[in-house]
């Protein structure tokens, strides 16, 4: 029963295995829940979803799996139009409403939202990309999200215009998305369990009066590895230029990293690296400090993490005077093997989604340098690069 | 069998009734996880009251040892016993401390056993429990005796996520991410504390606390205990709803902000945030 659902989430990369199945079974089989479909979609997800990264992974499979469970016709039920209006008075200000009605009018818009409902349902495995994302939709534009908010009918969430699976409130949890500071959070941590290997050992105290008695009165002396973060990181973040749409992720995982690691020096570069970096992104060219410097300064047992977009012109990695700042006598391409070469143990993380990594020379140039290290800057992404660092 | 619907002072959503009911249906641990703030050690109280058991609490420290929650041989004290030559260091059993989980396992009614904060210990933490809640029994090498659920317990078990949990362990349990509330379920939840309060009190302290909640950049965002805190000092310090709406830019920082900021920076925030927009209107 079920197995092609089963199956549908374990291609979505679920981690679910035949005991969560059989759990799912057993519970159907004790009736814990009556039989509707919303009962039966907070069951499954309970009982095949152990972490919130994957519920909305699970809610796309839901959908497609349980198309039409419960009958299209909740959608095909004319939207009120006094209460579209009521919250279009309450949403736009009167400049939008005057270009609400340049367009069309309210019955432009009204068709048009049902349309957009329509189309979502339709296309939801394609991304859901109508309603929200903002930009040009009418709807979206306005912070206006029709599956965020109950569409007539009854205050109980089942009969809503648009089924719960469908809303997708857990988008924001997905792994491979989200920039959230807790998953960097998560995903840093990873750093942290080897920190203990190898460091220092420090006397137990504790355990060594607790087999001493075991010994009835024996001296035994117990030893732990001492508790503390032995890892040390060089945290070298892009600023300016073409990574201003990412500075806020940056800056989450530069404020996730900070109560990581005991030992974060951090440096901020431009698009390239060149013979010195700043200490400070407010006053670069006050506080800088060469390349030479800092490799005398901080040996070979720091890991170096970059983060940047790695998208600028090819010629400024490769060409002496590349640089979009000042003169440079030798090209970045020089000074980034010169890095790598310093901190053998050297990730780049990017937040240019890995898909477009193909079509942009520049990202080709610096993976070839940094021997294929680069990895996106995503909780997954990062989780591999850590994985890399910690080898 | 028994089943859970919320109480007078828990508002459960649909799908947390029927996570929590699968669990206790097919005797597995339930996994709650969630922002802080939403309620994920409260659930286990509100279950134990709404079934009418007890609750026997477990809170994990980064130190706990999953061998604490079974048995704790105490040999010092038996050493020193042994020393001064009592009578109870014949009986090893004198020195066996029970943990949570035997209590949980030999209590006369199934309780409720709530493990809190399981990710706060070492990684191989929930490992060392996986047969001990798979089977709901352990072996006690000192005494030689098993000790065995009479009725199995109904275990929740709380995570903040700091700590990636084990598969195997995941696999053992169910699972509930406990959303943030939207605003009628925090309707809902108000009036279950503050039955009464004044609907435009209510009405101008959750915009207000949404409002918060939106603002870009707020380090700790503000949820529904620190809501209920505030309402609660909103009442005391009799603060009316027109105060609230005011909305004096001068004073965009709410009436006694402390209860729902809880960092230094984010209280600059607010006040920057304030003052750009005073500029705004003068200019």
């Amino acid at each position: 029963m079920f197995f092609s659902f089963f199956l549908g989430l374990k291609a979505a990369g679920i981690p679910v295995s035949l005991r969560e199945h059989l759990a799912l079974l057993e519970a159907l089989e004790k009736r814990v829940v009556a039989f509707d479909a919303d009962s039966f979609y907070f069951l499954a997800r309970a009982a095949l979803v152990k972490d919130e990264r994957y519920l909305d992974r699970f809610d796309r499979v839901f959908a497609e799996c349980f198309k039409g469970l419960d009958g299209p016709d909740d959608l095909k039920r004319p939207l009120p139009e006094d209460w579209l209006k009521k919250l279009a008075e309450r949403l736009l200000s009167e400049e939008e409403k005057r270009s609400v009605l340049a367009q069309g009018g309210w019955e432009a818009l009204f068709k048009r939202l049902q349309e957009l409902l329509a189309e979502q349902k339709e296309r939801h495995a394609g991304g859901g990309k109508w309603i929200g994302t903002g930009g040009t939709s009418p709807f979206g534009a306005h912070g206006y999200n029709p599956q965020g908010i109950r569409m007539g009918g009854s205050s109980q969430g089942n009969r809503t215009a648009v089924k719960i699976w469908d809303r997708r409130l857990f988008r924001n949890l997905d792994d491979t998305v989200e920039l959230g500071t807790r998953n960097f959070k998560v995903a840093l941590r990873r750093l942290r369990r080897f920190a203990r290997e190898g460091s220092a050992l420090e006397l137990d105290l504790d355990d060594t009066v607790r087999a001493t008695a075991h010994n009835a009165g024996w001296l035994e002396l117990k030893l732990v590895p001492e508790r503390h973060n032995a890892v040390k990181i060089l945290l070298f973040i892009d600023v300016g230029g073409s990574m201003e749409d990412h500075v806020r992720s940056s800056e989450e995982l530069f404020s996730a990293a900070r109560s990581v690691f005991k030992h974060l020096v951090h440096f901020y570069f431009h698009n390239c690296l060149y013979e010195s970096v700043w200490r400070d992104a407010h006053r670069r060219h006050i506080e800088e400090l060469g390349l030479v410097e800092l490799f005398r300064t901080y040996d070979k047992s720091y890991r170096a993490v970059l983060v940047g977009d790695a998208s600028m012109s090819p010629y400024e990695i490769e060409k002496p005077g590349g640089s979009v700042e000042r003169w440079n006598d030798e090209p970045g391409a020089v000074w980034l093997s010169r890095l790598f070469a310093a901190y053998p143990r050297s990730v780049w993380l990017n937040p240019v989604p890995e898909r477009y990594w193909g079509s942009m020379p520049s990202i080709a140039i610096i993976r070839g340098l940094i021997e294929d290290r680069m990895f996106a800057l995503t909780p997954q992404g990062i989780d591999r690069a850590m994985r890399t660092l910690s080898r | 069998m028994q089943r859970f619907e919320g109480t007078d002072s828990y508002v459960a959503s649909e799908d947390l009734q029927v996570a929590v009911n699968a669990a206790i249906a097919l005797e597995r641990p339930l996994l709650v996880k969630g922002e802080p703030g939403t309620g994920k050690t409260i659930l286990a109280h509100e279950i134990a009251r709404a079934l009418g058991r007890d609750l026997i609490t477990w809170t994990i420290k980064s130190t706990t040892k999953a061998q604490q929650g079974l048995y704790e041989y105490d040999a010092v004290s038996r050493l020193r016993d042994g020393q001064l030559g009592d009578e109870r260091v014949h009986d090893i059993g004198n020195y066996i401390k029970p943990g949570k989980l035997w209590e949980a396992f030999t209590a006369p009614a199934a309780p409720v056993l709530l493990i809190d904060e399981i990710d706060k210990a070492d990684i191989e933490f929930p490992n060392d429990l996986l047969l001990e809640l798979d089977r709901m029994e352990f072996y006690v090498y000192e005494t030689r005796q098993v000790i065995r659920a009479r009725e199995r317990p109904i275990v929740v078990i709380t995570s903040n996520n700091e700590k990636e949990l084990p598969d195997a362990f995941l696999r053992r349990c169910f699972f509930h991410y406990i959303r943030f509330p939207d605003r009628e379920t925090m309707l809902r939840i108000i009036d279950v504390h503050f039955p009464g309060l004044e609907r435009a009190l209510i009405h101008e302290a959750l915009s207000v606390f949404f409002d918060i909640r939106e603002v870009p950049g707020v380090k700790k965002r503000p949820s529904t205990g620190e809501l209920l805190d505030w309402l609660k000092l909103l009442l005391a310090e009799e603060i009316s709803a027109e105060v609230l709406q005011s909305r004096d830019p001068r004073k965009l920082i709410p009436p006694l902000a402390g209860a729902l900021l809880k960092h230094e920076e984010d209280v600059h925030l607010l006040e920057r945030l304030a003052f750009l927009h005073r500029r705004e209107r003068q200019s």
